[in-house]
């Protein structure tokens, strides 16, 4: 293969961007809604949110790692904003402060527990994961005697906090939920940390060989670490986002997101070995997702064909992830 | 290339070996071994499978701290926590197995661990323009021809691995560069290529440890050589001290090989 086209099929990224260009022909063709502004503004929102996790969760598995306790921390926190702004009384922006302190602290446990056994991060945050989901249930009860916690609205502090998590903006002609422009921030800033910054390196290199990193003076542990708070900060700004835009949050929020993260992830790129992938690719499969979610319905099918293609969606990239990984790979030792 | 005049051995070694041992458990990988690096020379660790020559290198690379015995730097006892600490004095260490992530294109694994940035507070950031440059230069300036530096690693052959980690090393201003083995799994030609890198990172004034089962690979190139069995030290000899064929004969233990030279004789051949 000549060089120019060798290095675009390495793109991590290209197999979701051919992906989202098909998936956005396909509903578009076939829907006015879906593929006017309102519609496109519509679709934007789920892939929001959830992009925004798997931008992070991408870093985290471009670093050798899992976290199963992403989609619950996403609960967890919007939780802990609701708690501590309605029952315990306070101004909305503690109770943020208080979530965000939270969830660094849970990131950051679970990025010692893995460096400091070894065992894989699939099982320390499927412990966690566990854990956590007990807790929101349990103190859920325990502050509220139910399993909700509402009229969040009426903290003070509301109004500033919606204006920065739920306000709505007018982008060429529709109107989008801030939450979209947050995920391009997010999603350009993760890309550059990953491309052009010293921890960026890091990440490839601690996810690619992590004795080797460590062998060159990368310090591993470090950027391991970094990479768990990160996907529990994103989870925190999620759950923000919730908690502010419903005012009300079951004590269910987020359970059974984080394999919707990973899907999102692996579309765009990232391989399951760690070492290899991007945040737009991430990003551009929360794209797909967004589009296949709400494109679904907007041509009157039956719902359940959404995880059909969520499915079909999962496994064509695995197997074109796998094709790359080779030909990087191809040691000729 | 004419090398250029190497100082006398002069005042301390670059790195002395003073009755190191180590060991995994109850197993003695290393017991009792004295060892001497110089400047602008190369001394070679020779040993059979399992003799503890990797063992030896993870001492000096920072991997393990010795259990026994001293390591002297400048002439001055060490010890070295982490690899990283053993990089900032000056040790570089190619690994036999770990030399590179091989997803990760030359350039970036070039600089990993040391990145050249730009900028300052929290715009500071990885020079990738200045890192592909240097790579590319340095590279040259060894004699590696790289087509692109974008290029992922592991579709690098084994020598061209083995080459752009010496460059590394060099570059990084390595006074003393341990290779594992550069050589075992190259074929005649490549291992030649990887030789020669060798000896120009010797004539830069470079203090290089090769680790190699390898006579016939250790005895052009190296100037002393310590040959180990089992983790004993049989000696360290000097190249005057010792031919090509002595060498051979002491690491596989001399009669052994012989009796095995007798096996496998045709039967009236
Ligand atoms: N991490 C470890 N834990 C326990 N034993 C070990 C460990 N690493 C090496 N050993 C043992 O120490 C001894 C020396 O091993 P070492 O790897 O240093 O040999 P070597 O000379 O490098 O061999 P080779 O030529 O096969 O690379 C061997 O008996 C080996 O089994
Ligand atoms: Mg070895």
């Amino acid at each position: 293969m000549p060089g120019p086209l060798r290095r675009l099929l390495v793109k991590p990224e290209l197999g979701a961007l051919v992906g989202a260009v098909v998936v956005f022909t396909f509903f578009a063709v076939q829907s006015e809604v879906f593929r006017s502004p309102r519609g496109i503004a519509n679709w934007l929102d789920p892939a929001s949110t959830l992009g925004i996790m798997a931008v992070a969760v991408a870093l985290l598995m471009i670093g050798g790692h899992f976290d199963l306790s992403a989609g619950v921390m996403t609960g967890t926190t919007a939780l802990t904003v609701g708690i501590v702004a309605t029952e315990l009384g306070q101004n909305i922006w503690v109770a943020i402060g208080a979530a965000l302190v939270l969830a660094l602290a849970i990131g950051f446990a679970n990025g010692w527990l893995v460096t400091r056994t070894r065992l894989p991060s699939f099982i320390i945050t499927l412990g966690t994961f566990l854990m956590l989901q007990g807790l929101n249930l349990g103190l859920t009860k325990l502050f509220t005697g139910t399993v909700t916690v509402g009229e969040i609205d009426e903290a003070p502090g509301y109004a500033a906090a919606e204006w920065v998590f739920a306000s709505r903006v007018q982008v060429l002609g529709a109107e989008v939920r801030v939450a979209v422009l947050w995920w391009v921030l997010f999603t350009a800033l993760a890309s550059w940390v990953l491309l052009r910054t010293r921890f960026g390196n890091w990440v490839f290199a601690t996810g690619g060989d992590e004795v080797a990193a460590r062998n060159v003076g990368v310090p591993a542990r470090r950027t391991t670490i970094a990479l768990f708070m990160t996907t529990a900060a994103a989870a925190w700004f999620v759950g923000t986002t919730l908690a502010v835009r419903l005012t009300s949050v079951q004590a269910n929020t987020g359970i059974g997101q984080e394999l919707i993260y990973i899907v999102a992830a692996v579309i765009g790129g990232c391989l399951l070995t760690g070492g290899f992938g991007s945040a737009v690719g991430a990003a551009l499969g929360a794209l797909i997702f967004g589009m296949t979610l709400l494109g679904i319905p907007y041509l009157r099918w039956d719902a359940d064909w959404f995880y059909f293609f969520l499915g079909a969606m999962l496994l064509l990239a695995v197997l074109a992830n796998r094709l790359v990984r080779r030909y990087a790979e191809a040691a000729r030792r | 290339m004419t090398p250029p005049p190497v100082a006398p051995p002069v005042g301390p070694p670059l790195l002395e070996l003073r009755g190191v041992g180590k060991d995994y458990g109850s197993v003695i990988a290393l017991d009792g071994i004295d060892a001497t690096v110089r400047a602008g020379e190369v001394t070679c660790v020779l040993g059979d499978n399992g003799a503890g020559k990797s063992t030896l290198i993870k001492v000096l690379a920072g991997v393990h701290a010795a259990d026994r015995g001293a390591v002297l730097l400048d002439g001055a006892p060490v010890t070295f926590g982490s690899p990283r600490e053993a990089l900032d004095a000056g040790i570089a260490t190619v690994y036999q197995d770990l030399a590179m992530i091989p997803l990760m294109s030359i350039w970036r694994n070039f600089f990993l661990g040391a990145e050249p940035t730009r900028g300052w507070g929290p715009l500071r950031r990885f020079d990738a323009a200045r890192a592909k440059e240097v790579t590319r230069r340095e590279l040259a300036a060894m004699g590696i021809d790289i087509r692109d530096p974008d290029q992922p690693v592991g579709t690098l052959s084994g020598g061209e691995r083995q080459s752009v980690a010496i460059a590394r090393a060099v570059h990084f201003g390595a006074r003393v560069l341990i290779l594992d083995e550069p050589t075992s799994a190259l074929g005649v030609k490549q291992a030649g290529v990887v030789l020669r890198y060798v000896a120009q990172a010797r004539d830069r004034g470079v203090g290089v440890v090769l680790i190699t089962h390898n006579p016939h690979h250790a005895h052009p190139v190296g100037d002393r050589f310590l040959v180990l069995n089992r983790g004993r030290s049989l000696g360290e000899f000097a190249k005057t001290d010792i031919s090509r064929e002595e060498l051979t004969r002491l690491m596989a233990g001399g009669a052994e090989l012989e009796a095995l030279a007798h096996e496998l004789e045709r039967p009236g051949g």
